[in-house]
């Protein structure tokens, strides 16, 4: 059986590009893809430790569903935004959105 | 008839009823009547009249009384509960005893011939008023005596207008109302208290009326005394007198518990222990003054202010400047009066410890003095006056004097009975004298009319502007004859020939020193009266006004009639037993019951009474052949000038009297005011420790100021700015970029990681 510990690391190696993408991505779309990746990671995370720790419990399962069911409500109203800004300012770089400010 | 009927009871109330109508009159007046000049008169008259009725019924029921002396008629009602029953309590009432039913006869009977002439007189007339401001100033430019309703500017500068007399007359009937109540109260009143609130209402409205006209000014002369200044001078020296007076009063009740007249005046307990107990037992200097010594002289300086007597006798003359009925009925024939009524209503106080024929009490003594002073001091002056009321006052203090000296002297009757005649001969003088003062007001309207120019300071009042107005004003002229006489006491016909021939009588018989200077007064009397009547009716007019003067107003003229009537007839009642066709003399027996031991009538002494018919006779001689056999021409000076030289200037001017208390009061007090108490002690100390007190504070919060604007507002602000500044430089740190704040945020987040790990597994 395979150890946990890759599970994990696979976890964590999602996530670190996951954040990477965040920080490093200028394409608001790409930021919000890469959000999904670190939901995914966890949502792995959440999957491995039920499966390996408590497989009795049904709790592991549960939130990995509501993390897609949260995850698809918000890519879809980061869509929506995302479509918004574009047309008011024709531009998806995340940069160029910066009149929130000083 | 009303009076056979009459149950006690109603007896008593009738005398309660005495004071009340001219009261409810001054009220009904203010408050409703007073924009009505007649109706204002005839309630004022009707409530007076009233009275008059009221009283003489009761005066009948008290003569019909047997022993009223003993049994008087009295009532009254618990007034202050003191103590713990009502024995003790505070008692008002009423009294009429002989004395009271003297009173209750001459009162009631002035006053209404007063009232009915005040109708008449205050009907008419004007005076100068002073304009003051810039109303009407279109008129400035008029040189002199402009015509009716004209400004005019006088030697002071002032513009002056003619004001109308008359304008008032409804206010002034009811303070003569008002004034008749006070005199009420006090005839009726059973105790010292209630006689004393009568006492205070009439000091009011004496006040009141004789700065009646009180926006009355005298063209050319700025500094003669007006209205408004002589009721203010009356006032505040007749108070001097009250003040002690209420001190003997208080003493007296501390003393005694009660003021009621019976219960300490015939009570021989009473009257004893005041003569026998020492006033001030630590000062032996005073010869041993008793308690009832003590407390008369008290009440005699309460006489002296009213009745003005030396040395407060400045105010009466000034008191002239009031309407004459207000002279006539105040200043001559019932304030006055008052005076000399409670020192013979206390007169056994007064003489407690005296026995007829011994040595005189202090109040006693000083009575004496006083009067026999008074009297001479002011028949002097009386001889150098011009103005026709002001002779007349002059006589009135010398006439209540004669009464306060006989009452030193122990003449109890004769005093009281010249108290009645000098009432009713004085009235009707004061009255002749305002109806001679209208005539030759009314004659100089006339002659004005006629295209006769007078002087702006013409004076109606000054008996050198008049002359021969006996054919003009026969009715004034023939009463006033017979109140003067009476007045002079001319023998066996006149009212004051019995009165005054009484008092010189007792003074014979136990004080010659005071008979030689009453009787010289009386002297003087006959003299200056002759010299009035001279100079008033006598010869040819010296002035165009006293050409056309003339007075016919029968509300003038009636009174003036009834009051000579009694004038000669009241003094018929007090003739002595041993002239008397009915060999009694009524009003000494009567009055007699007043006192607890009955005073025994003189024997007859036929030296006193002919020392009397000739002065009398004499002194009217004199004044004829000086005034009325050479009657002066016009611009004639007073022939006594010349006989008396300086004297006369002396006398003209009242001995300087006005003048020293004038330096010695008023000055001094201005002085002592302005120097000391205003500029020392307010000036200097009380302001001088606020301004100290202030500007400590002034210096104590400026310090205040400095730390608020430095410290409290430094650090505030400093704190603020401070804030700012950091915002100002941390403000880059929001630049907008999202990925910028997650960035640091993750930076965050992998610090606290480091430390969470260093702390927990590293360490």
């Amino acid at each position: 059986m395979i150890p946990l510990n890759l599970y994990l690391l696979v976890a964590a190696a999602l996530f670190a590009m996951g954040v990477y993408g965040v920080l490093a991505r200028r394409n608001a779309v790409a930021i919000l893809m890469s959000i999904e990746l670190m939901l995914n990671a966890v949502n792995l995370n959440l999957v491995s430790f039920w499966r390996y720790r408590a497989p009795d419990a049904l709790s592991g399962q549960t939130f990995a569903v509501f993390v897609f069911a949260v995850a698809a409500a918000e890519a879809a109203v980061g869509l929506a935004l995302i479509i918004s800004i574009y047309r008011s300012r024709e531009t998806v770089v995340a940069e160029d959105v910066n009149m929130l400010k000083w | 008839m009303l009076f056979m009927n009459m149950t006690p009871d109603m007896l008593r109330l009738l005398v309660w009823l005495i004071p009340v109508p001219p009261l409810v009159a001054f009220f009904v007046i203010l408050l409703f009547t007073r924009g009505s000049k007649l109706v204002s008169d005839l309630v004022s008259v009707l409530a007076i009249l009233l009275t008059w009725v009221i009283a003489i019924l009761v005066l009948i029921a008290a003569i019909l009384t047997p022993h009223l002396g003993e049994e008087p008629i009295t009532s009254s009602i618990v007034w202050l509960p003191l103590g713990e029953s009502l024995a003790t309590s505070f008692r008002m009432g009423v009294l009429v005893d002989p004395l009271g039913a003297v009173m209750l006869f001459f009162v009631p009977l002035t006053a209404s011939m007063i009232f009915i002439y005040s109708t008449g007189y205050m009907a008419s007339g004007a005076y100068w008023t002073e304009i003051k401001g810039g109303e009407g100033g279109h008129g400035t430019t008029h040189a002199a005596h402009d015509e009716h309703g004209g400004e005019v500017i006088d030697s002071a500068g002032r513009r002056l207008v003619k004001f109308d007399a008359s304008a008032w007359k409804a206010r002034f009937m009811a303070f003569i109302a008002l004034f008749a109540g006070g005199m009420l109260i006090l005839s009726v009143a059973d105790n010292l208290l209630m006689l004393f609130i009568g006492w205070e209402i009439m000091g009011l409205c004496s006040y009141l009326l004789i700065g009646f006209w009180n926006n009355r000014v005298y063209a050319n002369q700025p500094n003669r005394i007006t209205p408004m200044i002589a009721g203010i001078k009356a006032f505040m020296t007749t108070r001097i007198g009250d003040v002690f007076m209420l001190i003997g009063i208080a003493w007296l009740y501390s003393f005694t518990g009660t003021l009621n007249f019976r219960d300490i005046l015939y009570n021989e307990e009473a009257l004893h222990a005041l003569a026998a107990t020492p006033a001030f037992p630590n000062l032996a200097w005073l010869g041993g003054l008793t308690v009832a010594g003590a407390i008369g002289l008290l009440l005699i300086i309460g006489t002296v202010g009213k009745s003005a007597q030396f040395p407060l006798h400045t105010w009466l003359p000034d008191a002239m400047e009031g309407p004459t009925p207000v002279s006539a009925m105040i200043h001559a024939a019932t304030m006055v009066s008052a005076g000399v009524y409670l020192l013979i209503r206390m007169f056994p106080l007064l003489s407690a410890g005296w026995v007829e024929g011994g040595p005189l009490t202090a109040p006693m003594t000083a009575m004496a003095w006083i009067g026999s002073f008074t009297a001479l001091f002011a028949a002097t002056i009386a001889m150098a006056q011009r103005d026709v009321k002001k002779v007349l006052a002059y006589s009135t203090i010398s006439q209540l004097a004669f009464m306060v000296a006989a009452l030193g002297i122990g003449a109890y009757i004769a005093a009281a009975f010249h108290l009645m005649t000098h009432a009713i001969f004085k009235a009707l003088l004061f009255l002749g004298s305002g109806s001679v003062i209208h005539a030759i007001e009314h004659g100089e309207e006339h002659a004005h009319h006629h295209g006769h120019h007078f002087p702006i300071d013409f004076d109606a009042q000054d008996m050198f502007n008049m002359g021969g107005l006996g054919k003009r004003i026969p009715v004034t002229a023939w009463t006033f004859l017979i109140g003067g006489l009476a007045l002079a006491g001319f023998p066996f016909v006149t009212a004051g020939f019995w009165s005054k021939d009484e008092i010189l009588a007792d003074a014979f018989a136990h004080a010659p020193v005071v008979f030689y200077v009453l009787a010289f007064t009386a002297f003087l009397t006959a003299f200056y009266t002759m010299r009035q009547i001279g100079l008033t009716f006598a010869g040819e007019p010296r002035t165009a006004a006293a050409e056309e003067a003339s007075q016919r107003d029968w509300r003038m003229n009636t009174p003036l009639v009834i009051l000579a009537f009694f004038a000669i007839t009241a003094g018929w009642i007090g003739i002595p037993a041993a002239l008397n066709p009915l060999g009694v003399n009524p009003f000494h027996d009567f009055v007699a019951g007043t006192l607890l031991e009955h005073p025994e009538a003189l024997p007859f002494d036929p030296l006193p009474m002919i020392v009397s018919v000739f002065i009398a006779l004499t002194g009217l001689a004199v004044g004829w052949l000086v005034y009325v056999a050479r009657p002066l021409k016009a611009g004639q000076p007073d022939p006594l000038a010349r006989a008396l030289g300086p004297i006369y200037t002396l006398l003209e001017h009242k001995y300087y009297f006005d003048e020293a208390y004038d330096f010695l009061f008023v000055r001094l007090f201005q002085w002592f005011s302005d120097k000391v108490v205003y500029q020392l002690m307010d000036r200097g100390l009380i302001d001088g420790f606020l301004h100290f007190v202030a500007r400590m504070t002034e210096w104590i919060a400026f310090r205040n100021k400095d730390f608020d604007t430095f410290i409290v507002n430094g650090a505030g602000d400093e704190v603020a700015q401070g804030v700012g500044n950091l915002g100002q430089a941390f403000k880059y740190v929001q630049s907008g970029r999202v990925q910028q704040y997650l960035a640091v945020a993750a930076a965050g987040l992998l610090m606290l990681a480091g430390v969470f790990i260093w702390a927990f597994f590293l360490r």
